[in-house]
């Protein structure tokens, strides 16, 4: 079960036409997909549009009346594969994960896919993770695009269009045979809004229709000769057919003015911002009325040329609004009006910044040099607001795991290990152990994609020196991990550790499951063994750990991995439930039974300030968010004290912490009894009457 | 820009866990019911994992609309903000950085708690950023400030301090909805309404409670107090004696502080009779919020070593102990694991009881022994330095030392470190500012790395 519940929202995915739906942008494109006619769908889940994953994994009674088959991919490549059933049959298909990362996973399949062209519209839905918050290399999906000729989609930032685009992606993928893209930025996944519904539609064609009636084109498989007839195809007739479907349909759009000698070209999701930046400089009002002509390109690839000729033609300058880089657009539109024998000026990356996400602050200025240099208007000079005095004290919070997090205890034990047994090489992953390169662990020298941290750590192959370190989750070690990682270390004869932390949950992308999941899940085949999968493909040192808290004896097989003068892979699994989906598991079933009664006992850690030194070593081999400092309370004391707040859920790493370590004796835990029962009370009373007896001071 | 926009703008800055995507919930439900078009969003996603996230949100009047539909921006722009929320006070500070807090328009209503930074936290000694800049930087910037705490308020009253900020807001005036629109998003919202109501009336009322001023202690006198307790009134005595050697006020007044600290060092007696201190229970179930009555057991993490144990020994037996290398490896792995030690159950009490007793054997114990020598060495160093400066640096020194076990000893190294660092730059004008930046280095870090650099070269 996924962190967030979304039955509510599924109740909203049955609405029809006349009603109106209001909620998040991911779950709009939800909305819209069944609004379509889509017969099958399929993802894989990460920020921002692991909502839609989680959403249709709460619609499986919903889907299966529609005939809507939707499944979890195991990766973003197995989704893309997908996709094969809309080259030969009329199914209407959408695929969604996090780009680039997912993109990159799913290009084989893409090219696959895009080089043969489709029969049902095919519309693989990114959530770029771009800019503030993103936790993923900066790149564009853009050139992915280019590159395997798929139709690009960014629309404005708002519901309507949003779902519109969903529907016309549809067709326009069927109107020019090939997958279209539908780009969604982090914000517009996130964006709440309302859109007027429409009926869903249950599919013309199913995937049983394919599936009981089956028709091959060899035309369309990738293999020659057919694959340099995909070439062709593509410039001759798929492109020509794109065009012309995009400028019948006005996917593109213009607001203000028609005439005048300055104009400005905008990525449809970045028209909000370029709105708001020109209203706060008089040129535009709420309502999208701009005072200078904008051309709004709801589809980036590819551009339309007689559009952009038409636009740009008298026009002396043109500003291009281009998030990222390289600027793909920038380029073409000057290929387009070299073409064209325009001489209009295209500016782009000259007055707005190379690289980073288009603020609100950086399209504002970018707007601001364009209209000083090509519009006339001298920039109005602003009065610098000296705030480094309040910089220095402001800090910065990177991630970290969560309160009571059981990858904690992994990492405290790995610090302690290379205490003894000095430095080793981490190769890193993908998933919130990644956190562990942060302070205070500071432990990992790479990470190189999911599942990729054994992969990441196979140059390192002596047996005679240290053995390198690689970090793995249980969602890396699915989506590819066994294969690339630990087959091809058992294959190449490797004497590193790898260590797969089995937290129950693809945890980092919001707790769905997966194949080794503990939970039972109706829909899915769980409780499949990391350690069997392991031994399967030739591993023989395996040694899980199913108490990710107790860091001595984590610290014992750590080491002895690292030592042993065993051969090949070690493999050691780290299992602890993932503690902030246990907590929302747990935590109202404990209020339910204190409520009806039943004795339970809450556990949670408490530091004593009088014993506290203020040296802080616990925190710097803890980092957990409930252990933090408060003022001293001896008035003699200068240093913060340690504290624990009452957010503390008692997994216990505090006090193995100061026993692994030998720290001050200042950790306690505390048993808080609810429900007594007489025995507890009769204890509790004829303890305090002794203890009194004996107490000091 | 023309004062004519119907729209507010907000921003919401909180840390993941704390609600912020509830209190946007709210807002959008608060303006929904009352004819007003909302819109959110927010960058979740890593930084929901502890980071710092910003919500935001654009409200607009539904009779408008028949003008079009509204283009709402996805994020704030400096200069176009309304209210900031900020749920702690750094947070407040961040919004400030990042230009969204300006005095022709923004309210700026936050928490004055604070939720230390992993970097502030993790610091050998003090690391915390300085609040007070982010209060004169919103009394600059800010067309009105509404700051309290928070987090005290949701303490109180139970509830998320999503609602208690929002109580702040709907006090604040800056929404046109009434008190009681905001208390029905909560209850609509079913999630723990009842606490979340009272938390809201305690931001609506948006006072931080009374505390009584902490009344200036004596330090000498609280050194007295601590030695009887800690020893005896003989022990206590020779505290005063050893203080008048200093006769510089500042000086005295920073050795009165250094030397309780140092001869009040924690040895097992020591601990066991902290931990057994008829207050302490009380102290204990109010840090753990335990309800008037409720059974609530303690067990202490402790770890005496075979070191400790011979320390606590009569000197010439401990010392012959430690340094008996056989005896240590037939008694150390007694000592090796850490022990749970249940100070709510009799028996271990007893025990700690016992211990905290023994100590009137104290001077007679190896450790005493030790630390005397220490304490008597650094003494003479304090009282020979003519500089009052320099003593007074010299005397903060003893801070280097602290906790048990390892951390003991790297601190002890690091004293040692500064001390002969000393001897060498003694009578020289800059002895005070080297002894100083030492320290300063020395608390740097962990393992001593920094101090080394600073170390003056031979």
């Amino acid at each position: 079960m996924a962190e967030r519940s979304f039955k509510a929202e599924v109740e909203q995915l049955r609405i029809g036409a006349g009603e109106e739906f209001r909620g998040e942008g991911i779950l709009a494109v939800t909305k819209a997909l069944l609004q379509s006619g889509v017969a099958y769908v399929g993802g894989y889940q990460g920020s921002p549009i692991s909502h839609l994953i989680d959403v249709f994994s709460d619609a499986n009674d919903l889907l299966a009346e529609l005939d809507v088959h939707f499944e979890q991919s195991a990766s973003e490549a197995a989704a893309a594969a997908m996709l094969a059933a809309s080259v030969n049959y009329p199914l209407r298909g959408a695929v969604a994960w996090k780009s680039v990362v997912g993109t990159n996973v799913a290009s084989d399949a893409l090219s696959n896919v895009a080089s043969g062209g489709v029969t049902g519209g095919v519309l693989v839905i990114v959530g770029e993770d771009y800019g503030e918050g993103s936790s993923i290399m900066q790149e564009r999906g853009h050139a992915f695009a280019m590159k395997s000729q798929m139709w690009l989609l960014d629309p404005r930032p708002n519901l309507p269009s949003i779902v519109n685009m969903v529907e016309k992606g549809f067709q326009l993928s069927e109107a020019s045979h090939t997958p279209v893209m539908l780009e969604l930025r982090v914000r517009a996944c996130h964006l709440h809004g309302r859109f007027q519904a429409k009926d869903n539609v249950r599919p013309r064609f199913t995937v049983r229709d394919a599936a009981d009636n089956p028709v091959r084109d060899t035309e369309r498989i990738v293999l020659p000769p057919a694959n340099f007839l995909h070439e062709r195809e593509k410039i001759e007739q798929r492109w020509p057919a794109a065009i012309k479907f995009v400028a019948e349909n006005k996917l593109n759009e213009r607001f203000g003015p028609d005439g005048g000698d300055i104009g400005i070209i905008v990525q449809g999701g970045l028209f909000n911002t370029l709105n708001r930046a020109l209203e706060l400089k008089d040129l535009s009002d709420s309502f999208g009325n701009t005072k200078l002509p904008v051309y709004v390109l709801n589809v980036t690839y590819p551009l339309i040329p007689d559009e952009v000729r038409d636009f740009c033609a008298g026009k002396r300058a043109v500003l291009i609004v281009e998030e990222g880089q390289p600027e793909f657009i920038e380029h073409e539109l000057n290929t387009i009006l070299r073409r064209a024998d325009l001489n209009t000026r295209i500016v782009g990356k000259e007055v707005l910044p190379r690289a980073g996400e288009y603020t609100a602050q950086a399209v504002g200025d970018g707007v601001t040099k364009f209209l000083a240099q090509w519009g006339g208007m001298p920039a109005a000079a602003t009065a610098p607001n000296d705030l480094a005095a309040l910089a220095r004290e402001v800090p910065q919070r990177p991630a970290g795991f969560c309160t009571g997090c059981p990858e904690r205890p992994l990492f405290t034990a790995m610090k302690l290990v290379q205490r003894e047994l000095g430095q080793h090489h981490v190769s890193a992953d993908i998933g919130c152990h990644l956190f562990s390169i942060l302070p205070p662990f500071n432990i990992g020298n790479t990470t190189m994609g999911y599942g990729l941290g054994t992969a990441g750590a196979s140059a390192f192959k002596r047996s005679d020196g240290k053995r390198a370190i690689a970090v793995m989750g249980d969602g890396g070690f699915w989506h590819n991990g066994l294969t690339s990682g630990i087959g091809n270390a058992v294959f190449n004869r490797d004497d590193n550790l790898t260590i797969v932390v089995d937290n129950g949950y693809s945890a980092a992308t919001g707790g769905q499951d997966l194949l080794s999941s503990a939970a039972d899940n109706k829909n899915r085949s769980t409780k499949h063994a990391i350690e069997t999968a392991a031994r399967g493909i030739g591993v023989s040192w395996v040694r899980s750990v199913d108490d990710t808290y107790d860091v001595k004896r984590m610290q014992d097989v750590l080491r002895e991995a690292l030592t042993t003068k065993e051969k090949g892979p070690k493999l050691v699994i780290a299992q602890s439930e993932c503690m902030l989906n246990k907590q929302r598991r747990t935590r109202p079933l404990f209020a339910k039974a204190v409520k009806d009664g039943k004795r339970m006992v809450r556990e949670r850690f408490g530091v004593d300030p009088a014993t506290c030194t203020g040296d802080h070593a616990c925190i710097r081999l803890s980092g957990c968010p409930s252990l933090t400092i408060k003022p001293n309370p001896d008035p003699l004391k200068t240093d913060p004290v340690a504290h624990v707040d009452n957010s503390c859920v008692g997994c216990g790493l505090c006090g193995e912490i100061s026993h692994a370590d030998v720290l001050c004796p200042s950790f306690y835990k505390a048993e808080i009894v609810f429900n007594p029962t007489w025995r507890d009370r009769a204890a509790a009373w004829l303890r305090s009457h002794l203890i009194a007896l004996f107490a000091h001071g | 820009m023309a004062e004519t926009r119907k729209r507010i703008t907000i921003a919401v800055l909180a840390l993941g866990g704390q609600g912020g995507g509830v209190l946007s919930d709210w807002l959008i439900a608060v303006a929904e019911q009352n004819g007003w078009y909302a819109q959110a969003t927010s960058v979740q996603g890593v930084a929901q994992r502890t980071g710092s996230t910003v919500y935001y949100l654009e409200l607009f009047p539904e009779g408008e609309l028949r003008k079009g539909e509204p283009v709402l921006a996805l994020m704030p722009a400096p200069g176009d903000v309304d209210v900031v929320i900020a749920s702690e006070l750094m947070e407040a500070g961040r919004a400030i950085l990042r230009g969204f807090v300006t005095p022709d328009r923004t309210t700026l209503i936050a928490s004055t708690h604070r939720i230390y930074a992993i970097a502030e936290k993790s610091a050998v000694s003090g690391g915390a950023g300085d609040g007070s800049k982010v209060m004169e930087a919103a009394a600059k910037n800010a067309k009105a400030v509404v700051m309290f705490d928070m987090d005290a308020a949701s303490e109180r009253n139970g509830a998320a301090i999503s609602a208690v900020m929002l109580g702040a807001l709907a006090a604040s005036g800056t929404l046109p909805f009434p008190r009681d629109a905001f208390e029905t998003a909560i209850r609509d919202s079913r999630i723990a309404v009842d606490a979340n109501l009272a938390g809201f009336a305690a931001g609506f009322e948006g006072r931080d409670a009374d505390k009584a001023p902490a009344a200036p202690i004596d330090v000498v006198q609280e050194g007295v107090r601590r030695l009887t307790e800690y020893q005896d009134a003989d022990y206590a005595a020779l505290y005063l004696e050893r203080l008048k050697a200093f006769a510089d006020p500042q000086v005295r007044t920073e050795m009165a502080r250094a030397l309780a600290l140092w001869m009040s060092y924690e040895d097992v007696m020591r601990v066991s009779q902290l931990k057994i201190r008829r207050a302490r229970m009380d102290e204990v179930r109010e840090e753990v919020k335990a309800l008037p009555g409720q059974i609530v057991h303690v067990s202490e993490y402790m770890h005496p070593r075979w070191e400790e144990v011979c320390d606590t020994l009569p000197a010439g037996l401990g010392a012959w102990l430690l340094g008996n290398r056989s005896l240590k490896r037939l008694f150390a792995p007694f000592f090796a694991k850490g022990r749970r030690v249940r100070t709510t159950n009799v028996g271990w009490f007893l025990m700690l009881s016992m211990l905290a007793r023994r100590r009137r054997k104290r001077r007679k114990t190896l450790r005493y022994r030790t630390e005397n020598t220490r304490i008597e060495v650094w003494l003479a160093a304090v009282a020979g330095e003519a500089d009052p400066a320099a003593a007074i640096e010299l005397a903060r020194a003893q801070n280097l030392i602290k906790g048990y076990g390892d951390t003991h000893a790297r601190g002890l190294a690091k004293f040692e470190t500064v001390m002969e660092a000393y001897r060498r730059v003694r009578g020289t004008p800059d002895a005070a500012s080297t002894l100083r930046r030492l320290r300063e280095a020395a608390l740097k870090d962990e393992d001593g790395a920094a101090l080394e650099r600073a170390l003056p070269s031979q």
